[in-house]
């Protein structure tokens, strides 16, 4: 493998700069590639593919839905293509998105490595992943699937003659890629740091990085081994989840939600992660509460995993167990809580300035914030017999999936896109994105809100007339959402061509990813850093300084 | 000397002991995430066990404790020739290291033939095989084939281990036989942990699945 570069002058124009994309050339070197830095592209690319798909499908969603009959496709339609958008967007794009993008490029130069611990195993669950998502692809092709995300039983194991099979096929295969990055994370985190590097001098997006690593190696091998008994209580018709032949739906679901839980934790922690570097870097503050911050992901993490009943408040659980998970539910409100006030007390006199990344990581705070609360209504049990199943779960979720996770992935993309291609995008257009997604995210699931306290059950293609004002409203925010989305396609493609070079450090961060040149080269440093600071030593040292 | 240390090392190391130290981390990892992989399944057992313990003891009482029991020893004493590969390898003694990987895999083999070979296709003959050939028409008769599902599921699901073991041990032992180890032993103790874990979950799933039920009055 290469060699480091020689002594260039990183950002200094014309001059040569041997770098991580301009070393080798070619399909091949880019297939079977072990730098976790190609790797965060190939992820980048097959993910991003994803969100289009699962996006596609969600459009058809909001366009049916213009209309109380249903304006667009037939019900069993509408199904598979609320199922689509569930499973991509959960298990091929969510998930992986933050972890394997902004994760595999980052997490090695955050603690000054050269690569991640295990770097062949990082190119195989690559491999693994787009198995998965090629199987569902075919599931969706030769057919599709309707059993939503969660292919609850019996409906999934007895009733559907659909694609279920396949379907169930993918999650199962997409676990080990995940459980392979997580397992990678864990080990590059203990392992890798350069020196002096000492645990609370990390950045926080590593120790986010690090409670979802444990998710990831805990929860799925739980979802796999679930996915593999539907399929053969499909095939060979045991009944383990089929009470006709002796077995309990429910256990289904507490396996489903054990996995499930926590999953939705995976989506959030990493994107926390994101909005703790840029509240640092765009207020010039060291994060308030390093500690607190640090602990509350580990908080989050472990909370997670004995939440799963608030699932199952209406199905067949005891009001002992109810009382349980829906006191633990709450707690999760804690962790979330302090985050969120120790994000705002950073900007307390810091010198907050409003580039692109800052406006998605201000837009994250407010509708995480919307998300959380709403949560906590959930987890009332009273409540909850009410709201379960409405469109109020679809908004709550959506402000924590959407308005926290995509907002996090978006401001962590325009944050460190200058160190990924060495290239800046226009900052005005990219904070005109971010007002659109912000406006169109809450005009989109806003209403969606009033729809489930007015009773609007979710999973319906069709609903009665006097709903329908509510609903052209979310279909039209979700049109204005979509130019959002659109217009970083746009400014990202174009800057990676004709964008200015971005220097090593463009924000004036202080963490030690911004120490090597844009784009870095192979091994990341030239010289393995020796670390004397934190992540956000920003009142002690106002220059930085390349340590090569 | 620089590339003598380059192909003992990959790159991303820094030296042999954080190169070592990782490779263990990571399979320690892995058997957490394996502790959960069938931990999902333990899990529905106990379940199924405490709803439906008069069916789970008829079907326990199918199994045979002699083969089992002859089973779980072979597994205790594989772990031991494991161990004392390990040993060998860190002690940098080839032919002993080679001797040992291979009794283990001759256990690993004997495991796999009373499994597959006595136990499974007797209990597939007697119609005990859910979704295949299951014949079994006393009383429970719908929980019993729930207890052999996850006889065959959870011992599958073992074997399964137990072959990808037999792999490992295979490959160690071209590789022992080309001189690899004299400074890499660590993969030998790091398919170790691996054979011991597998032992392990056998351990759990002897007495659940084969002595329910107070099959020895007492």
């Amino acid at each position: 493998m290469g060699t480091a570069s020689a002594a260039t002058l990183p950002g200094s124009g014309e001059e040569f700069h041997l770098h991580y994309l301009n070393v080798k050339h070619g399909l091949k070197a880019w297939l079977l590639t072990t730098d976790h830095k190609r790797i965060a592209w190939l992820y980048f690319f097959t993910t991003t593919f994803f969100f289009i798909v699962g996006g596609l499908a969600a459009t058809f969603m909001r366009l049916n839905l213009i209309s109380p009959q249903g304006a667009l496709v037939e019900p069993e339609t509408y199904n598979k293509l609320f199922t689509i958008h569930g499973t991509i967007m959960i298990f091929f794009f969510l998930a992986p998105a933050v972890p394997t993008v902004l994760g595999n490029f980052l997490i090695p130069m955050m603690v000054g490595a050269r690569d991640v611990a295990f770097p062949k195993l990082n190119l195989l669950s690559w491999y693994i992943f787009i198995t998965a998502g090629a199987i569902f692809l075919y599931s969706v092709i030769s057919g599709g699937v309707d059993t939503g995300w969660t292919f609850y039983t019996p409906l999934s194991t007895m009733y559907l003659n659909t694609h279920v099979l396949s379907a169930a096929m993918a999650v199962f295969i997409s676990g080990f890629s995940s459980i392979l990055t997580g397992m990678n994370f864990i080990v590059t985190i203990h392992k890798m740091r350069a020196p002096g590097l000492t645990w609370f001098r990390l950045p926080l997006f590593i120790w986010s990085m690090y409670a979802a690593s444990l998710i990831f190696v805990l929860a799925m091998p739980v979802i796999a081994i679930t996915m593999a008994l539907v399929m053969i209580e499909r095939i060979f018709h045991v009944g383990i989840f089929d009470p006709a032949l002796g077995g309990d739906p429910v256990l289904f679901q507490h396996l489903f939600w054990f996995f499930g839980h926590p999953e939705v934790y995976i989506l959030i922690l990493p994107s926390m992660g994101v909005i703790s570097e840029l509240m640092a870097a765009f207020s010039r503050r060291r994060v308030f509460g390093y500690g607190f911050v640090a602990f509350s992901s580990f908080a989050i993490g472990l909370i997670s995993f004995i939440v799963w009943g608030h699932h199952m408040f209406v199905s067949s659980e005891s009001a002992y167990a109810g009382i349980f998970f829906s006191a633990m539910s709450m707690a999760v409100a804690i962790p979330s809580a302090v985050k969120v006030f120790n994000w705002i007390a950073t900007m307390y006199k810091g010198s907050v300035s409003f580039e692109a990344p800052m406006l998605f990581a201000l837009g994250f705070i407010g509708l995480f914030t919307i998300g959380g609360l709403t949560g906590v209504f959930l987890a009332s049990m009273g409540l909850d017999i009410f709201l379960h199943d409405t469109y109020f779960v679809v908004a709550h979720f959506h402000y924590i999936m959407v308005g926290g996770a995509i907002m996090g992935y978006l401001g962590g993309l325009h944050y460190w896109w200058p160190k990924m291609t060495g290239k800046m995008y226009p900052d005005y257009w990219a904070r005109i994105s971010a007002l659109i997604i912000f406006v169109g995210f809450n005009l989109t699931f806003g209403p969606q809100f009033l729809l489930g306290v007015l009773g609007e059950p979710r999973r319906y293609a069709t609903y009665p007339p006097n709903f329908q004002f509510l609903n052209i409203m979310s279909s039209a925010g979700a049109s204005i959402l979509a130019v959002g989305y659109l217009l970083p396609f746009i400014y990202f493609i174009w800057s990676a061509k004709y964008g200015a070079p971005a220097g090593p450090n463009p924000w004036g961060a202080r963490g030690l990813e911004w120490e090597t040149a844009s784009p870095p080269p192979v091994h990341n440093f030239d010289v393995t850093p020796v670390v004397t600071h934190e992540a956000y030593d920003y009142e002690a040292v106002s220059e930085t300084v390349a340590v090569s | 000397m620089a590339e003598e240390h380059a192909a003992l090392v990959a790159e991303q190391f820094d030296d042999q002991l954080q190169q070592y130290q990782t490779a263990t981390l990571g399979m320690w990892i892995f058997l957490a995430t394996e502790i959960l992989f069938f931990g999902g399944l333990f899990a529905a057992y106990t379940i199924y066990r405490y709803q439906y313990l008069p069916a789970f003891e008829i079907g326990s009482h199918h199994l045979s404790v002699l083969w089992g029991g002859t089973n779980t020893a072979v597994l205790i004493c594989s772990s031991l020739t494991m161990a004392m590969a390990v040993r060998c390898a860190q002690l940098g003694k080839k032919k002993p290291l080679i001797a040992f990987l291979f009794v283990t895999l001759i256990f690993g083999f004997l495991f796999l033939l009373i499994k597959f070979g006595e136990e499974w296709r007797h209990e597939y003959l007697e119609g005990l095989a859910p979704g295949v050939n299951f014949t079994y028409h006393g009383p429970h008769a719908v929980h019993v084939e729930l207890f052999m599902f996850f006889y065959f599921f959870m011992t599958g699901l073992h074997a399964l281990h137990m072959i990808v073991g037999c792999g490992i041990m295979i490959t160690l032992i071209i590789l022992a036989s080309r001189n690899y180890f004299q400074e890499k032993f660590n993969a030998v103790e790091i398919a170790g942990l691996y054979w011991h874990f597998v032992d392990i979950v056998w351990i759990f799933l002897y007495p659940l699945l084969y002595l329910i039920g107070g099959r020895f009055p007492h």
